[in-house]
């Protein structure tokens, strides 16, 4: 075997190899042990489908101590059909819990905003429990300039 | 004593959908930062924010230290009768603090 064939070969297993692991996170698209483990807690066993879930998030943001974050969930909010719950994550933060807010059909709309710490550039993660049982998610990446947790401040 | 901010619309019609917004006075110490001298500062941070509608619960919330200093926190509720929304948040060493509101509804 040549060094062109040893390429081509090695080359597009790990191609494949990096495609599968895509494939298994991307429901939840979970990346960090710390994160899986967190969601885990909060979702069991069940499934966890992409979809639904709009979570708003600068895609710049200057300053990680406050970053304004929004989450819109695709939901009639009927008492038959609600969100029960929306949990946020965060990749790498020293703890990935971010915040858990409970609501019901006397919500109106499914629709949260607060303001986050980011300790770095990373993906944010939604989670919205709807009263059927069933979960979805949503993602957001933020570039951080200035670190929460390094830098001191509030 | 923690400064509170509510700001509820004093009316509404009857099944609106209202915007419902707070901020809240308080440090929110991770409990991951150090003081100059290396000593690590111990966590100190609102755990739960919970709103009653005429008592009862329409909205909760549970912080963890990754919500930023002096916590905002924006939700909606309908409008079904007059009467007072209470808000109510609690945490580390022994934090607590109540606001309230009362909306017509017509």
């Amino acid at each position: 075997m040549n060094r062109r064939e040893f390429l081509r070969t090695t080359g597009g297993a790990a191609a494949s190899l990096g495609l599968a692991s895509l494939i298994v996170v991307e429901p939840a698209r979970a990346t960090t042990p710390a994160m899986q483990e967190a969601i885990r807690k909060v979702v069991g066993g069940a499934r966890v489908n992409a979809g639904k879930v709009k979570l708003e998030l600068p895609p710049l943001s200057e300053n990680g101590h406050a970053v304004p974050l929004a989450v819109r969930v695709e939901s009639p909010m009927t008492a038959a059909d609600h969100v029960r719950a929306i949990h946020v994550f965060t990749e790498r933060n020293p703890q990935p819990d971010v915040a858990t807010f409970r609501l019901g059909p006397r919500a109106g709309h499914a629709r949260v905003a607060t303001r986050i710490r980011l300790a770095d550039t990373q993906t944010v993660i939604a989670i919205s429990e709807l009263s059927d049982g069933s979960f979805w998610s949503g993602s957001a990446e933020v570039v951080v300039t200035l670190a929460a947790c390094l830098e001191g401040g509030p | 004593m923690a400064t509170v901010l509510v700001n509820v619309p004093a009316r509404a019609r009857r099944g609106e959908i209202i915007e419902i917004k707070t901020l809240i006075s308080h440090p929110m110490e991770t409990g991951y930062r150090r003081s100059e001298l290396g000593v690590p500062i111990p966590r100190d941070i609102i755990r739960k924010f919970v709103c009653t509608y005429n008592g009862t619960d329409v909205f909760s919330a549970e912080l963890h230290p990754a919500i930023a200093a002096n916590p905002f926190i924006v939700f909606t509720t309908i409008a079904i009768e007059s009467g007072t929304l209470a808000f109510h948040w609690t945490g580390d060493n022994g934090f607590s603090a109540t606001e309230s509101a009362t909306i017509t509804v017509e």
